[in-house]
């Protein structure tokens, strides 16, 4: 679903990612893990084209993302193509970013009906139940100010949802969250990967990568350190960087 | 320590700090302001009678017709322009951007009665416009229009920019995500957030905007003040008029400024908890407080 080969990105002269070679299979969950400034958010970024990569190949279900490629060349794709690959990868932020002046429910159909243009009633009745999945039937008509921290991070990733994605990507979904909420964002994290839903997620959740990722990629200073699955590289270490990180947050 | 065990401690009553400086100050604040008004009532150069009957007379109450016309079509022309010209200079093309910051820079760096008076006067470079005699076209009403809204329109580009720059980067970052493109997510997502930050200075430009139409008089535009000068050059009432005039700019800002309060109060839904009281709802609160 997802395939990285030698993805660089620097911003100016700071070089983040100094090629990453990643492979993403249909139906897979990837944990990113890693120290801050290590890249994983900006690699997790790149995969929907809100950063540009600076050299390498990115490509989602087959397709380049935001660019085509011509001999040795990659040309930047038009804002049109980009937004339409876009609209087939769901995102969930640190920080929700709900649309503050729109009801929960405005929120879950405004990219189906603005986007995708379906109709209204069809919108609506597919939002209701998206917000029944995350367990916010009974706010519906609630503005992202009125709802706790969980309850918009759940708002958020059925907004993600009606857009019917391909593929999840989570940026630190549960960084910006109090202890006690974090657990009602990973259950209905947990309920899409049984779901079948190919899910990239960055995140600092140990027992959530151990019990539903199905790899585990340790990346630090750019690189991938080492990946592989859950039990193997959280369990049994082999990196010296992955054995001193993890002793750190364990 | 020895009062708090002469009383128990619930019957003892906080009392708020006195501000006697207040009372003082509220006492020779009105006194002043009663000889103030006393000088004026009293005055025998004014005569009220006569500030009475203009105030209603048909030639006043057509300037302020035309003071208010001119006043919401500039604005409006300048907030259309405004809202262009920001979203050119934040585009991120460097013609467009080019092209916005030479419109600011001009509109903003002329007085805008020199403004009125080059558009007045096109047809001393253009004597004829698409075939008509310029004059025809570009008549007070028009010269006026566009003199004071293309000025606007410069101010209103620089308020709806930092209006713009004002919502988190995030929320273009997520309508981004979703698939939206640039013109769809600044209408449904950037703009109605910017507009919280955009309708106070916006309020503000349009009261402005009221009062500097009273320069298109320069262009022979029958506004509100040259009504009353037309008046008083022929009946020497010089300041019965002017206060004619005064009151009735008093009464339209005094309308707008009423709607704006409601404007504000709609788009801060979503941003805040619970919205602030209407005048109604708080002077209900203190009188059954």
């Amino acid at each position: 679903m997802v395939k990285a080969e030698g993805v660089h990105k620097s911003f100016g002269k700071l070089e983040v990612l100094k090629g990453i070679d990643l492979e993403v299979q249909p139906g897979e969950v990837c944990c990113l893990l890693g120290p801050s400034g290590s890249g994983k958010s900006t690699f997790l970024r790149c995969i929907n084209h809100l950063e540009k990569v600076t050299a390498g190949r990115l490509s989602v279900d087959g397709e380049l993302v935001g660019y085509r490629q011509q001999g040795d060349k990659l040309y930047e794709l038009r804002e049109r193509e980009t937004a339409a690959k876009r609209a087939e990868i769901g995102m969930v932020f640190q920080r929700f970013n709900l649309f503050p002046h729109m009801t929960a429910l405005g929120n879950v159909i405004e990219a189906p009906l603005h986007v995708r243009r379906t109709s209204k009633a069809e919108a609506i009745a597919q939002g209701t139940s998206l917000l029944a999945r995350v367990g916010l039937s009974d706010k519906v008509d609630s503005y992202p100010a009125q709802l706790s921290g969980g309850q918009q991070q759940r708002v958020a990733i059925a907004r993600a949802l009606a857009m019917k994605p391909k593929l999840m990507l989570f940026d630190e979904p549960t960084s910006a969250l109090d202890p006690e909420l974090v657990g009602e964002v990973l259950d209905v994290m947990r309920g899409l990967a049984k779901d079948g839903m190919t899910m990239v997620v960055v995140t600092h959740e140990m027992g959530f990568a151990r019990d539903v990722g199905d790899t585990v990629v340790f990346m630090d200073g750019g690189v991938v350190v080492e990946q592989g699955a859950p039990k193997q590289v959280i369990n049994d270490p082999q990196h010296p960087r992955t054995k001193a990180f993890l002793g750190k947050v364990l | 320590m020895t009062e708090s065990q002469v009383t128990a401690p619930e019957q003892l009553v906080a009392v708020p700090v006195r501000h006697y400086g207040r009372y003082v100050s509220g006492v020779v604040v009105l006194v002043l302001l009663a000889l103030l008004v006393r000088a004026f009532a009293d005055a025998k150069n004014i005569h009220w009678e006569v500030f009475r009957r203009f105030l209603t007379v048909h030639n006043v109450l057509v300037g302020a017709w035309h003071t208010l016309e001119i006043s919401v079509l500039a604005q409006l022309l300048g907030i259309a322009l405004g809202i262009v010209v920001a979203v050119m200079r934040s585009s991120g093309n460097p013609v467009t951007g080019a092209v916005g910051w030479l419109y600011v820079w001009f509109f903003r760096g002329t007085p805008v009665l020199l403004q009125l008076f080059l558009w007045y006067n096109l047809g001393l470079v253009f004597p004829t416009i698409l075939g008509h005699a310029t004059p025809q076209i570009m008549t007070p009403f028009l010269a006026a229009l566009l003199g004071l809204g293309i000025n606007e329109g410069a101010y209103m580009a620089e308020i709806v920019r930092a209006g713009i720059s004002a919502v988190d980067e995030g929320q273009t970052e997520a309508a981004q995500a979703l698939g939206m493109r640039r013109g769809l997510l600044l209408r449904r997502v950037v703009l109605p957030q910017a507009m919280r930050v955009i309708i106070p200075p916006t309020g503000n430009e349009f009261i402005n905007m009221l009062k500097t139409s009273s320069l298109a008089f320069a262009i022979t535009y029958p506004e509100l003040t040259r009504s009353v000068t037309d008046i008083y050059t022929n009946n020497l009432k010089i300041f019965e008029l002017l206060f004619v005039a005064a009151t009735w700019y008093l009464v339209i800002t005094t309308v707008f400024t009423i709607g704006q309060f409601y404007l504000e109060r709609r788009y801060a839904r979503g941003s805040s908890r619970q919205l602030p009281p209407t005048p109604l709802q708080r002077l209900r609160a203190a009188v059954t407080r």
